[in-house]
């Protein structure tokens, strides 16, 4: 009992910021596949009064991933009230060409109104539509939901820290006695600290463990898996070697940052 | 003779700067029995710190086993302290540990083998008379039985010298007479040079002493 309750506090405070780590990996994560979806279905239309060559169109900026020549048949088509084959292939020759441009990514309203202005540079296109309204309402509530998980991120790193340094406190008055004696019978730094190290290593692992199979749940209970299908979204919720190596290694810094502060702040009674 | 300490000009003060010891001068014979008295507040326990470098020197010199005090660095104050046996008033044992690895300390950071350290601890228990007790911690013993716990870590080294501030203070005669016992045993059998801070001096005690008396700041050895 007494050697849990020794335990217990810092795996709190360290599971907890594991939590926090793992939940802003998987929603940078989510983030980033939301945008590659967004950026998928978005496009932008230009208008050229002749044929433009696709390297032409792709060589303006390295924001476009393909272009594609649209079909003037669908437009021919509606107005197909007694015009012979001949002028069909005259009045193609005459109307503008249409190209729909893919993205690599999302753009930023800023790297459209750029890469508008770079397009508009070739003096055959006359008009470039972005869709605009309706890309701004979306990049701004992306933006707005980036924001509000960075200021979670921000607010629970807060939180944690303050746990962190209280635990810091009670690990001091808990060990400086220890350290104080041994440190008058001649112990060296080491081996003063030893027992402070081998407790916050343990405490490190015992919290990563915690960690891992709380998210090894998570990533593999229904629920979680049906919103993320509900939003089209593919992703890792839990990368069993690099998001547990990141959690491992997190917990182990954290907890020999706070036995160092500790073996630094040990002042010997007088 | 070797002297063990040496001071010259010593003085030693608080944060608050009051001096509490003024430009003290003694020396200190190895293998030598020493009572250090005073009047409460007079710098006894003061000085003990010093010996043991909790507390640097305002001013003078201090030597202590060869090792000038003054400006030490750790590593050779940590060197220093593994050849000196400290007891104190309150004790100071680890009260996370057994009294069994709370006497094993100064062994295991001296580096002793296993089976030497449990020989030695086992040898000490015996004569302070807490065999029985080796798998207690110290909060579940009586002040006189932690006090001997205390003398048996400090003799467990077998130290060139013996600090103790006020070993029997507030024992039953039974303790007090086993420290006194192991006390004189260590400096007859072993030489060890033992520094007793203390108010009353024993009357029975069965070894040579010198008597040392602190009173306004100033040492002087009582004839």
């Amino acid at each position: 009992m007494k050697s849990f309750k020794n335990h217990f506090s810092l795996v709190i405070a360290l599971v907890s910021i594991l939590f926090s780590i793992q939940i802003f990996i998987i929603v940078d994560r989510t983030m980033e596949a939301y945008k590659q979806n967004l950026a998928n279905n978005y496009s932008i239309i230009i208008i050229s009064q002749k044929k433009l060559q696709n390297k032409e169109i792709i060589d303006v900026s390295e924001l476009i991933d393909s272009v594609r020549e649209l079909s003037a048949d669908n437009v021919i088509e509606r107005l197909n009230s007694g015009i012979t084959e001949k002028n069909k292939e005259l009045l193609k020759l005459t109307l503008p060409k249409f190209y729909k441009l893919t993205l690599t990514q999302y753009p930023s309203p800023n790297q459209i109104k750029k890469l508008r202005e770079n397009l508009l540079k070739i003096s055959s296109i006359k008009k470039v539509e972005d869709f605009s309204h309706s890309h701004d309402t979306t990049y701004k509530l992306l933006v707005l939901f980036k924001t509000v998980v960075f200021v979670f991120a921000i607010v629970v790193f807060i939180v944690t820290t303050l746990l962190i340094f209280k635990e810091l406190r009670i690990w001091q008055f808990k060990h400086n006695e220890r350290m104080s004696i041994m440190a008058l019978f001649g112990a060296p730094v080491w081996l003063r600290s030893a027992v402070l190290f081998r407790l916050a290593i343990v405490d490190a692992i015992i919290a990563g463990i915690i960690a891992f199979a709380l998210f090894m749940y998570i990533s593999s209970a229904p629920l979680v898996q049906e919103q993320f299908e509900n939003l089209s979204i593919n992703i890792v919720i839990f990368d069993v070697v690099n998001d547990a190596a990141t959690l491992f290694g997190a917990s182990m810094i954290l907890s020999i940052i706070l036995a160092l502060m500790i073996v630094i702040g040990h002042k010997e009674e007088v | 003779m070797d002297k063990v300490i040496i001071a010259q000009d010593l003085s030693l003060s608080y944060s608050n700067n009051e001096t509490i010891i003024n430009k003290a001068n003694f020396s200190i014979d190895s293998g030598s029995f020493i009572f250090i008295t005073g009047a409460s507040g007079s710098g006894k326990s003061t000085l003990l710190k010093s010996l043991y470098g909790s507390l640097k020197a305002k001013q003078g010199s201090l030597i202590v086993g060869g090792v000038e005090l003054r400006g030490v660095t750790t590593s050779k104050l940590n060197f220093l302290r593994r050849h000196i046996g400290i007891v104190f008033q309150d004790y100071k044992l680890v009260k996370e540990w057994t009294i069994e690895k709370n006497i094993m300390l100064p062994l295991i950071i001296n580096g002793y083998e296993k089976g030497v350290t449990q020989n030695q601890v086992d040898s000490l228990l015996k004569h302070v008379r807490l065999k029985h007790q080796a798998g207690k911690y110290p909060l579940e013993l009586s002040g006189g039985e932690q006090q001997r716990v205390a003398m048996a870590r400090a003799l467990a080294h077998n130290p060139i010298l013996i600090l103790a501030d006020e070993p029997t203070g507030n024992l039953d005669d039974y303790s007090s007479q086993l420290i006194w016992n192991l006390l004189e045993g260590a400096n007859e059998q072993l030489n060890t040079t033992v520094i007793v801070v203390t108010h009353n001096i024993p009357r029975n005690l069965n070894v040579d002493y010198k008597h040392y008396n602190i009173e306004y700041g100033s040492i002087h050895e009582v004839v």
